[in-house]
Order: C-alpha cells, then sequence, then structure tokens
C-alpha cells in the first residue's frame, strides 16, 4: 500500500499587512507526512500549534492571508499524482465529498435547521450524484442503517436529536458517497464520554467498512489511543515526534509528547499531577532553536540555538529533540 | 444531618420548565428531587458529573440564585436563596458564593481591560478600604491562581491564553474571598495540559483558602482527580452519589458502570468490546414514566418501566436503582458485573 496524501516540507503562513505593519505567522514550518492508504493517522497538540492550519492546507481550502510559502501536497487518488495547489476548481468540484471529505467540528451548526434530515441528505447526494427523491431517501436509509442509527431520525429536524445523535449525523453525511480520504477535525470535542465512546466507534466503523484513509485530528489523546494508528505530535507548527500509536503512548521520547502523556488524568490514581509550565510560543516570532526549550525541563545550550532535526530513533519512530539524539549518540558508541 | 449549619443545604430541589407546543403544554423537569448538602465547617469539592442535558448547569443556576426553584428546600448557610432580597444578594449573597463559567472569553467583554473586572469587583464588594489598597490587595489574589497582576495589567481578553483567561476569571471570583464556588464546565474548553493547571488550583483553594467548590464537568477523570464527593446526573435525576473513590472506584449505577467504562483508555490493549446504545432524541428520556435509563440499561427489569426507583443507601453511598431495592425480587435482577479497569 502507498501514500495516499503526502506533503514535502511544507511551510505555511498567514501573512497579515495592517497599517504597513508586515506580520508573519508561522502556522505550519516544515511539516513532512506520509499518509499511508488505509490507516488513521492521529494529529495530536495543543491549542494553537497548527493542527487546524495543517488540516485546511491538507484540504485545499484556504484563502489568503492563509499562504502557502513552501513545500507542496500531493495526494494519490486512483493511479494519478495530483499537486493540490495546481488543481482547477472543477478538479477540486469533482474529488470533494466523493473521494475527499472532511467532518467539522460542531455538529449544531453544519446541518440545516429548517430542513429534515432526509432532506439534506437527499441535497447533498443530488448535488454529486443523479439521483430522484426516492433513489437518494432508500440510500440515506440503508446507510444509516448499517451503521446502526435508528431510521427515526430521517423525519427530525436537528433540533430534535441529541447533540452525541447530530453528530453521527453529520459523520453519516460526509461520508455518505464513501470517500477513500476523510479528514474529521476534533469530531468529538464537547462530546460527554459516553456519546463520545459512540462517535469514535461510529468512525472506526465508517473508516473499516471501505477501508478508507482517515486523518484525526484532536488534542484528546483518549481518542487518538482508541482510533489511531500512527499518530504525529505537532508542537508550535512542527512534526516533533510520530510513531505508531502503541509506541508513542507507552515509550514517548520527545519531552513534550511525554508531558502531553503524563499530564492526563485517569481513574487509576488521584496522585498530584503536574500540569506543562508554560504556554506554546506565539507563531508571529517563533523561540530560537527548538520551540519547546523555553518550557522543557531536559533543556540545553544548543537547544537554544540549534534547531533539532526530525530523525529516525527505531524503525518507524521519529522524534526532534537534541537530547534524544544525544543518548543515542553514546549508546552508538 | 451533621451537628454544625450546612453550607449548603438542597433537599428534594425540582425545576420544572414548561414547554408550550402548539394547544399541548408539557412539564420537563430539569432537575428532579436533587438532594445535597455541604457542611461548612469541612470545605470539600463536590464533583456533579453527567451528559449534556443531565440538568448539571440548571442546578447550578438555582445555587447561583439566576433561577428560581419550582419545589423543594435550597439554602445557603440556612437563608433560602430564593427569598433573599435584591440588595442582600448584592451586599451579602455574591460575596459568599461565586460563579466561574465555561468560556472565560464569554465571561470578559473583549473591549474592556481584563484587570478592570477585578478592581471593579474590589471595590463594589469593598474590599478595599481605599483605591490605593486596591492593586496590592488584587495583586495577593491573583498570586493565588499563578499570575501577577503586572502580566496582566492595561491587557484585553484577547491578549490572554485560554488557560490564563480562566485563571483571571477564577482570581475575580477569589476577590470576595467567597465560601462557595460555582464552577460550570471550567475546563472543558481548555487543551488536556492547562486543564490539570486549573484543577490543581480548585485543590489547593480548597486546603489553603478553606473554599468549598461545586465543580461540574463532563470530564470524569478530572471529577475523580479532585472530587471528595461526586454526584452523577441523568436526566435531572441524580442517580449516584457518594465519596468518589467509591462511585467512581466501584459504580453500581448501571448507568455510572457505562459511563466509567466509556472513558477512552490510552492503555492500548484495553478496548471496547460490546457496542453502546445512545439516546436518540433527547426529550423522549426526560418524558419516561419509569426509571429514565430503562431504555439504554443492560440490566433492564420489568418494573423500570413503569416505575421510578427509589433512592436507596448501599455501599456508603445512595443509589437510584431497583437492583439495589431490597424489596425487589432477587430472582428477577439481572447480574450486573462491576465494570472492569
Amino acid at each position: 500500500m502507498g501514500a495516499i496524501i503526502e506533503t514535502n516540507d511544507l511551510r505555511a503562513y498567514y501573512i497579515t499587512n495592517a497599517y504597513g505593519v508586515e506580520r508573519t505567522v508561522k502556522a505550519v514550518d516544515g511539516i513532512t507526512l506520509r499518509i499511508q492508504e488505509g490507516e488513521v493517522y492521529g494529529i495530536a497538540g495543543e491549542s494553537g500549534c497548527g493542527k487546524s492550519t495543517l488540516l485546511r492546507i491538507l484540504l485545499g481550502a484556504y484563502q489568503p492571508p492563509l499562504t502557502v510559502v513552501g513545500g507542496d501536497v500531493k495526494y494519490h487518488l486512483e493511479g494519478e499524482v495530483l499537486d493540490a495547489a495546481e488543481m482547477t476548481e472543477e478538479q477540486q468540484r469533482d474529488l470533494k465529498w466523493r473521494t475527499i471529505s472532511y467532518i467539522p467540528q460542531g455538529s449544531m451548526h453544519v446541518l440545516n435547521p429548517v430542513r429534515r434530515i432526509r432532506d439534506t441528505f437527499h441535497d447533498f447526494i443530488s448535488a454529486h450524484r443523479d439521483v430522484s427523491k426516492a433513489e437518494s431517501f432508500q440510500l440515506t436509509a440503508d446507510y444509516l442503517r448499517d451503521l446502526g442509527l435508528p431510521e427515526k431520525v430521517m423525519a427530525s429536524y436537528p433540533h430534535q436529536l441529541s447533540g452525541g445523535m447530530r453528530q453521527r449525523v453529520t459523520i453519516a453525511l460526509a461520508t455518505i458517497l464513501w470517500p477513500k480520504l476523510i479528514f474529521a477535525d476534533e469530531p468529538t470535542t464537547a462530546l460527554d464520554v459516553v456519546v463520545q465512546r459512540g462517535v469514535i466507534q461510529m468512525l472506526k466503523d465508517v473508516q473499516q467498512k471501505e477501508g478508507s484513509t482517515l486523518v484525526l485530528i484532536t488534542h484528546d489523546i483518549g481518542v487518538h489511543a482508541n482510533l489511531a494508528d500512527r499518530i504525529g505530535i505537532l508542537y508550535a507548527g512542527k512534526l516533533v515526534e510520530e510513531s505508531d500509536t502503541k509506541t508513542i503512548l507507552e515509550s514517548p521520547r520527545h519531552p513534550y509528547t511525554r508531558y502531553l502523556i503524563e499530564s492526563l488524568p485517569s481513574l487509576d490514581s488521584r496522585e498530584e499531577r503536574m500540569a506543562i509550565p508554560g504556554r506554546p510560543p506565539a507563531l508571529d516570532r517563533p523561540p530560537s532553536g527548538c520551540r519547546f526549550h523555553e518550557r522543557c525541563p531536559l533543556a540545553k545550550e544548543i537547544c537554544k540555538t540549534v534547531e533539532p532535526q526530525l530523525i529516525q530513533i527505531e524503525p518507524g519512530h521519529f522524534t526532534a529533540c537534541h537530547v534524544v539524539e544525544e543518548e543515542l549518540s553514546h549508546v552508538a558508541v | 444531618m451533621s451537628q454544625s449549619e450546612p453550607l449548603l443545604q438542597i433537599e428534594n430541589l425540582t425545576k420544572v420548565f414548561h414547554i408550550r407546543q402548539g394547544f399541548a403544554s408539557q412539564d420537563f423537569h430539569a432537575v428532579d428531587n436533587a438532594s445535597i448538602i455541604i457542611d461548612s465547617d469541612k470545605p470539600e469539592i463536590f464533583a456533579v458529573v453527567g451528559e449534556s442535558g443531565s440538568g448539571k448547569t440548571t442546578l447550578a443556576k438555582m445555587v447561583l440564585g439566576m433561577e428560581t426553584s419550582s419545589q423543594g428546600i435550597l439554602r445557603y448557610k440556612n437563608r433560602v436563596i430564593n427569598d433573599i432580597s435584591r440588595k442582600e444578594m448584592k451586599t451579602w449573597f455574591y460575596r459568599e458564593v461565586q460563579p466561574v463559567f465555561q468560556d472565560p472569553f464569554a465571561a470578559f467583554s473583549p473591549l474592556k481591560r481584563i484587570d478592570s473586572y477585578l478592581y471593579e469587583t474590589a471595590q463594589n464588594y469593598k474590599m478595599v478600604a481605599d483605591k490605593k489598597e486596591a492593586p496590592r490587595y488584587i495583586n495577593e489574589v491573583l498570586s493565588e491562581v499563578g499570575l501577577t497582576l503586572a502580566e496582566i495589567a492595561g491587557r484585553y481578553p484577547n491578549e490572554l491564553s485560554g488557560g490564563q483567561a480562566q485563571r483571571v476569571a477564577i482570581a475575580r471570583a477569589l476577590i470576595t474571598k467567597p465560601s462557595l464556588i460555582v464552577a460550570d464546565e471550567p475546563v472543558s474548553m481548555l487543551d488536556a495540559s492547562l486543564r490539570m493547571s486549573i484543577v490543581n488550583m480548585f485543590r489547593k483553594l480548597k486546603e489553603d483558602n478553606n473554599v468549598s467548590v461545586i465543580y461540574i464537568t463532563h470530564d470524569l477523570a478530572t471529577a475523580y482527580y479532585t472530587g471528595d464527593r461526586i454526584a452523577v446526573m441523568l436526566r435531572g435525576w441524580i442517580v449516584e452519589m457518594g465519596p468518589t473513590e467509591r462511585v467512581l472506584g466501584n459504580p453500581l449505577h448501571p448507568y455510572t458502570q457505562n459511563l466509567k467504562s466509556s472513558i477512552p483508555s490510552i492503555k492500548s490493549d484495553e478496548s471496547w468490546d460490546e457496542k453502546i446504545d445512545l439516546a436518540v432524541i433527547e426529550t423522549d428520556e426526560y418524558t419516561r414514566t419509569g426509571c429514565k435509563f430503562a431504555g439504554r440499561c443492560p440490566a433492564v427489569m420489568d418494573i423500570c418501566h413503569d416505575n421510578i426507583p427509589p433512592s436507596v443507601r448501599h455501599e456508603g453511598r445512595t443509589v437510584k436503582c431497583f437492583l439495589y431495592d431490597e424489596s425487589v425480587d432477587p430472582a428477577k435482577k439481572t447480574a450486573l458485573a462491576p465494570a472492569a479497569g
């Protein structure tokens, strides 16, 4: 299986110019990703570290001030390689929802409040395929039944559904045309645990049924643990660690990842847990060297000046940290 | 009841909303027969957890005097909250009881400097004798939440991070030296890492400043981490209530078990086997005649569909479920293994 989407040293900045003052926010700064066909790839990190910006670029849905200043995004679809930046509007329209789909956060604002769910589905399907109302109703009913949603929702209005049901209807809507590549932005945030579990189950079902690729963006490591095959940790616009889920959770190497995982409260113990000191840096003037050095307990002199490169420390496990690099070189000697 | 007068006394508290649809009118019990007592001599963090729409926020609003109760007893330091005059609400009640809300950016006006809220609160409640005293006092309060006045002076809310803004919101609540803080989902807008810093702060406030906190959340993990006692709410009912370690350590009510087993585990070898049912339409569960969980309960009995279960004492907590009611024939009860984990 090959990659379905890849980025090469992708740099995307918000460039604004107000009253002659130029400001550049480096939200995505040199990210290289290869997402394999059929996998669930999780992107994690605190708010303000560039998760959503990265998603926008991957989707090809961005406008100024967000500008891609370097690198590219390539889709590998149906044997063709498509450059996201060079697609015509027609190509984009053709791909979107049918091949590449997106599950937005906050389902409350996605569904049309004055139309019944089945009509929303019909509007959506008929925009992409030549179907009659009866056909699209049938398609919707079959699909909802497959996913274990009760038939009752077809005739409901969005406000009659509970938050979790609405989120699941949104997922069904985004995936009814069997896209190959699905992006989900914080699909379970703001849902309570029982509902969250239902939504996670459904995402798994959808992904496994057709072997689609799912790119999952959330700050909730617990959700990643239950869904993702591989996880990439973003910090201040950079990828700082990437590996399979088990490795990230059980033996994270980057100090930031370790903080992220150790700060999670759990029902196993009530011992005091430390929060990560400080806060993510402002990206218009990112710190020199390693962007984490100001908050890092292991920071050395070199971290303040030299930017660490993403290196492979074991097969499939990448991290960008001088301290880890140094430890490894000692082992090698 | 304890010997001393309770700080907060809630007994059989009910809030009914009337919903009119055309000519039909329906009663909607947002909070139904809730009873909670918080003692004044021993500060505690009392966690209230439940799904969205379980009545947590309505309960908080009633405690804060922002919503009147329909039935039952609601007293703060032996005063009926609904009967406190508007003047006394301002001069006494809000000095004692302070809220912290979910979204700090919604709580502060974007057009006002954030420190002005601290100055205003200090002056309105006469916490400082004269204006010159204010900065010193405010700085003292801010240090409780790990900030200094210099850090936030003159800044607007948008210049602060979510965690900082929430700390200022908590500092604002602390200015009046309250005895009770009602925090409604104070961390759900924040990242996991910032959550811990806020939650650690509540623990510290309880220990150092003798402040009791009603901590409302849907996040069981932080509730377990901070809460001394916990109440689990479902569709307006308190279905299980007791010491946090008992209730979440070994949940008895099928709903609490369901909640606990639904927390995504970060241990990769623990995943869910069985599927769960979700409520389809919210109001369906509110208007059920029997137990509101009957539609989703794995241990449901015939009796549950038509009768309201009693709240019974069992293993050091109260639980509202027929499974623990001794008058129900044990043969009919489905064995329900405690949730794993």
